[in-house]
């Protein structure tokens, strides 16, 4: 095995592990309003979450190979600069996922890839224009359409329902809620799974496993899927929480509005060849749901401390990912590589640890909110807070 | 077309995810209603009611799973 395999297998790696967060992260934004109005019990809430995204992540690669060749020039793409911004996209990632805030997956794969590019080639590598157009208009809209549908949709939802008695009401919606959140499940796993596809595709590319027009091979395919099914499954509680408890108070009839217009505007901006953050529509609908029903509060510090960390996304994990990317040329050739999938292990090791003291979990992650992810009261852990700052 | 921003794309997007983001959620909600109306039962008119409004929801969710599938 060369110094260029042994590369390519961390990167392979680290890809399968951005996909896992990837999962666990974004599993509230099908499944939190299911879990907080008892649609579904939570773990099989990720169960059947994990299942549609497996099943979504084979439905289409149509845009597995966009993700990094429309905004960054591909040939200041080396193996060194994929861990680096991988690297960046894990550790923003588990950041957040730790303080309980629902960013972005995707663009904290993006800010780290472009961080890792413009560490080493320069601001010249970066497709400005597409970054803009394709990245960063649309997560600036996006919320606001999908949390306008989820606000009419919601209001529409309890005016034509006045009068239902409330326990019919209630046993109605959970079970239409089931099908919408199936829906953002699916979506999401066609969605997100293809990003790290067309990460490892074009990994393959630029070590010249795969000519330079290569689709996904399966192999790719399979365990990208797998990896997003299975963070999926371990499920992201403390993103879960903060999504369907802290924002807003969801009965079954906002979730339904929520999720159909995730869905909606998730679906149908992909066929504009929009590849939305599932995050921030979800976000956007969660709010809008909160809007749209009258009496209704919606917790406007956690929405705005929520978007804060939006706008971080993408220079934070650019940073991290050129920081991965000086370390690794710093010490140079395959050592600097595995020095910095090295560091990437422990710090993944230590939030996980973190996460446990205390845990979120299955069976407290309906507690009621009391101003912090974690449900019980803490005296020593104020984190959420800290980190959103 | 603009090319930082495509308002046909913006506009189309608006439109396609009103009429199926809150206009299911609405004929969702019709269908309960007609199941279960203020004075009970519902009687063979809301029953009626109630499966169309079901059955155009379920063919919306077969569309949008189609469209995920037509994309490959």
């Amino acid at each position: 095995m060369t110094g260029n395999d042994v590369v390519l297998v961390l990167v392979v790696v680290t890809a399968l592990g951005f996909d896992f967060t990837n999962g666990f992260h974004d599993t509230g934004n099908a499944m939190a309003t299911s879990i907080v109005t008892g649609a579904l019990p939570p773990r099989i809430a990720v169960a059947v979450s994990a299942v549609l995204n497996l099943v979504g992540a084979f439905l289409s690669t149509a845009v597995a190979a966009t993700i990094a060749s429309g905004l960054v020039h591909s040939q200041d793409v080396t193996l060194t600069v994929v861990v680096a911004g991988l690297t960046g996209g894990i550790l923003w990632n588990l950041t957040t996922w730790y303080a309980g805030i629902p960013s972005s997956s995707s663009h904290a794969l993006i800010g780290g890839v472009v961080g890792a590019t413009m560490a080493a080639a320069g601001t010249s590598a970066v497709k400005w224009q597409g970054l803009v157009s394709k990245v960063i208009v649309p997560a600036a809209l996006s919320p606001f359409i999908a949390g306008i549908v989820a606000a009419l949709g919601t209001y529409l939802v309890y005016r034509l329902t006045r009068g239902v008695a409330e326990d019919a009401r209630t046993r109605g919606f959970r079970s239409g809620q089931i099908g919408s959140a199936c829906m953002v499940s699916l979506a999401h796993g066609t969605n997100d799974a293809q990003k790290t596809m067309g990460v490892i595709t074009l990994a393959l590319i630029a070590n010249g496993t795969l000519g330079a027009d290569a689709k996904a091979p399966t192999w790719v395919i399979a365990s990208c899927a797998a990896a997003i099914a299975l963070g999926t499954y371990v499920g992201g509680w403390r993103v879960i929480r903060a999504l369907g408890k802290g924002l807003v108070e969801i009965e079954p009839p906002q979730g339904l509005a929520a999720e159909s217009a995730s869905a909606a505007v998730i679906l149908c901006s992909a066929d504009f060849g929009y590849s939305l953050s599932t995050t921030h529509v979800a976000t956007g609908s969660i709010l809008g749901s909160g809007v749209g029903r009258p009496g209704a509060a919606v917790r406007w510090n956690i929405a705005r401390r929520m978007v804060v960390a939006w706008l971080l996304t993408l220079p934070a994990a650019g940073l991290v990912g050129a920081l991965a990317y000086w370390t690794a040329r710093g010490i140079g050739g395959t050592g600097g590589v595995v020095a910095v999938f090295a560091v990437l292990v422990v710090a993944s090791i230590a939030f996980y640890v973190a996460s446990r003291h205390p845990a979120v979990t299955p069976e407290n992650v309906n507690a009621a909110w009391t101003g912090s992810v974690v449900p019980e009261p803490v005296t020593e852990d104020e984190t959420p807070d800290e980190v959103a700052r | 077309m603009n090319t930082w921003i495509n308002p046909d794309a913006l506009w189309k997007i608006v439109v396609v995810g009103i009429l199926a983001g809150a206009g299911l959620p609405a004929l969702f909600a019709v269908g309960v209603r007609a199941l279960n109306p203020p004075v009970p039962p519902a009687g063979a008119r809301g029953y009626t009611v109630a499966v169309g409004c079901f059955a155009v929801v379920l063919a919306a969710i077969g569309w949008g799973i189609s469209l995920i599938v037509g994309h490959s």
